[in-house]
């Protein structure tokens, strides 16, 4: 978007495109050098932490396109998470345990699995295509229900309340399980090569959302969510483009659940709740709606905090191991988002990404001035 | 035949309640147009409070206190959060309200823990039987409070001033304004009544044959947004029919459960989504919903 026309120019006439790097584009290089040495120091507990906030940075981001970028409330998210990590092990499942695998090799299921995934959100498109705004949001209620019904109950596909295993990614003959590999004397588990494949997925999806945001796509999105019959009076291809974004953050949603499946290694029905697309929600808005760095500042605001809380329990007040009648570290963490949550929209308009801005943008995210879509 | 008539009977008790659910859920939205996501919370604290104060001071007064209390905890949230936002985008406070109820329902869930809490209703598991039908005097008692309060709602909203100034307020809320209403008031006014149709609900929702209070209830909301939502967000009538229709849908699922086992267990859950969904796609605006038009 034109955070580049409204910043202050600071060598007088640089023309745009032939600008030098910035000192931010050093500070993103340092925190990705930081993240690439990560798996050489930390212990397995935080490498996992670190996966699940990839993974749920990867599907914010998806949610952030279709609810942040045009305006389109879904609260179906987790349906498209559990569409793509059961997808994956559908597809790569040998049915060794009993249950319908196809046995592909496992790079292709995880393909066919996001593509699954927006088939999945394609398919629901014609149903969000004709509703707006809270009538939307509750339809996509629906998609929870009928998701956690067909989990519990296709029990030949999905292992019902058990779950199923996940069989471990593999590709170039390398193999993200738990045989042992030693990388300059420390040795790799799931953990430390998954963090590889989830650093590379996200970057992609990162990189690709913020083309797509700062592209005629993303401005198209944002005049539907600013305006919608304005943008449609414009040459906005309305529907078409809602069903577009549907589908693409459906993908993201299958990508983010088929991350979550192989640091999982076990998918369980239960964990795909409508309590998971209310924590996505939560994460767009604290992060920032409609930009890709407020989804995943938000991805990891979220899914750090709990296990932040969990790890230091014994040395935070007010804070208990669960179980003993105060205060567990998963209850804290809610309160912590839930607070979060409202101060961000009542304080912050535009996340916590705006505070890491010196000056407010006068583009992007919030409507800061915009009329609501519903008029 | 006759378990068709009690089905019936049982899913319009039920679908009584979820209208008093979907009654709130409808004021509020027509006060303020937002949506109210923190139903839940407010449906589960009138319940707690009516459950944990029955021992001392007896059914009665403990359901006066518990709806004061949910009517005073949705005043609460209108005062602290809903009237403190700045900005219009009514799509961002519903999010705002689904914070307000992660932080309630944590809270109240964390309270109730794995307990099961008693409500101490007079109507135990009496029932009444009339020739072949077996009816729950709670399913009763349910249908009588929730038509008498939906009929005083009603007859309120249409003839007192209070019903006055909020339809104006939703008709045209600056007009309104204009005309010395204060909306502030109305949308008060608007969340406390819905935080006590709740609390009604609530406790229609715990007693006999489900077994009380558990962290679970608050689930119960959830039905309530298909009902509002296929009845029309903007429609009181449409609240009722909606909550009847859900109602009786889950009743019937439920009741020849047996009979479609190879659509899976708990189909009585989703049934209610399934024909939100079906009837969504015929009318995008409910049945009785104004459809939404727009002038350029």
């Amino acid at each position: 978007m034109s955070d580049v026309l409204t910043k202050p120019a600071p060598e007088a006439a640089t023309p745009r495109t032939r600008k030098l790097p910035g000192p931010r584009v050093y500070v993103w290089l340092a925190g990705f050098v930081l993240l690439l040495v990560l798996p050489f120091y930390l212990e397995r507990f935080w490498l996992q932490a670190g996966l699940f906030a990839m993974a749920a940075a990867i599907g914010a981001i998806g949610l952030n396109l279709l609810t942040g970028a045009t305006g389109q409330l879904s609260m179906g998210h987790a349906f498209f998470l559990a569409v793509g990590a059961y997808g994956y092990c559908a597809f790569a499942g040998d049915g060794a345990d009993g249950l319908t695998g196809l046995g592909l090799p496992t790079w292709l299921a995880a393909v066919l699995a996001v593509g699954l995934a927006g088939v999945a959100g394609g398919v629901f498109s014609p149903i969000a295509g004709r509703l707006r705004g809270a009538y939307l949001g509750i339809a996509t209620l629906a998609l929870i229900f009928i998701g956690q019904h067909v989990l519990f109950n296709a029990h030949d596909l999905t292992g019902g309340f058990n779950g199923r295993d996940v069989p471990p990614f593999s590709i170039f003959g390398l193999t993200f399980d738990d045989s042992e590999l030693l990388v300059a004397a420390v040795p790799f588990g799931t953990a430390e090569k998954l963090w590889y494949l989830g650093l590379v997925l996200l970057l992609a999806g990162g990189l690709f959302a913020r083309g797509v945001l700062r592209g005629r796509p993303g401005r198209a999105m944002n005049a539907i969510r600013d305006h919608q019959i304005a943008a449609g009076v414009m040459g906005v291809p309305v529907a078409r483009y809602r069903a577009a974004v549907f589908v693409l953050s459906s993908m993201y949603a299958g990508l983010a659940g088929v991350l979550l499946a192989l640091v999982f290694q076990r998918t369980v029905p239960e964990y795909f709740g409508m309590v998971l697309s209310l924590e996505y929600l939560a994460m767009i808005v604290i992060g920032g709606l409609g930009s890709v760095s407020g989804a995943v500042v938000g991805a990891v605001f979220v899914s750090l905090l709990p296990q932040i809380l969990t790890r230091y329990s014994d040395s935070l007040p007010l804070v208990s191991e669960a179980g003993t009648g105060g205060v567990s570290p998963g209850e804290a963490a809610k309160y912590l988002y839930g607070a979060a949550l409202v101060a961000v929209v009542l304080f912050l308009p535009g996340g916590l990404v705006r505070l890491a801005a010196r000056r407010p943008k006068a583009s992007s995210a919030q409507p800061s001035g915009t009329e609501g879509n519903d008029r | 035949m006759s378990t068709f008539v009690e089905l019936l009977l049982n899913g319009v008790s039920m679908g009584s309640v979820y209208a008093l659910i979907a009654l709130g859920f409808v004021v509020i939205f027509k006060a303020t147009e937002v949506v109210n996501f923190a139903h839940a919370s407010l449906l589960l604290a009138g319940g707690y409070v009516t459950a944990v104060l029955h021992d001392d001071i007896g059914f009665w007064p403990a359901l006066l206190v518990g709806i004061a209390g949910a009517a005073l905890v949705g005043a609460a949230i209108e005062f602290l959060v809903m009237r403190r936002y700045r900005g219009h985008d009514h799509s961002v406070l519903a999010i705002a309200t689904i914070g307000v109820d992660i932080l309630l329902v944590t809270d109240l869930t964390r309270r109730i823990g794995t307990d099961v809490l008693a409500v101490g209703d007079p109507w135990g598991d009496a029932v009444l039987e009339i020739g072949p039908l077996t009816i729950a005097h709670t399913r009763i008692a349910a249908f009588l409070a929730a038509g008498l309060l939906i009929t005083a709602f009603l007859l309120a909203f249409r003839y007192t001033s209070w019903g006055v100034a909020m339809r104006a307020a939703a008709e045209n809320a600056e007009t309104a304004a204009l005309m010395g209403i204060r909306l502030g008031r109305v949308s008060l006014g608007a969340w406390a009544v819905a935080g006590g149709l709740a609390a009604v609900a609530a406790l229609f929702l715990t007693v006999f044959p489900t077994p009380g209070l558990e962290r679970a209830t608050s689930l119960a909301a959830l039905k309530a947004f298909p009902a509002a939502i296929l009845g029309g967000l903007d429609s009181t009538t449409g609240a009722l029919v909606g909550g009847l229709v859900v109602g009786i849908t889950e009743s019937l699922a439920t009741g020849y459960q047996s009979d479609l086992t190879f659509l899976g267990r708990g189909l009585g859950e989703l049934a209610p989504y399934l024909v939100m969904v079906a009837i969504l796609l015929v009318r995008p605006a409910g049945l009785f919903g104004t459809k939404e038009l727009a002038r350029v």
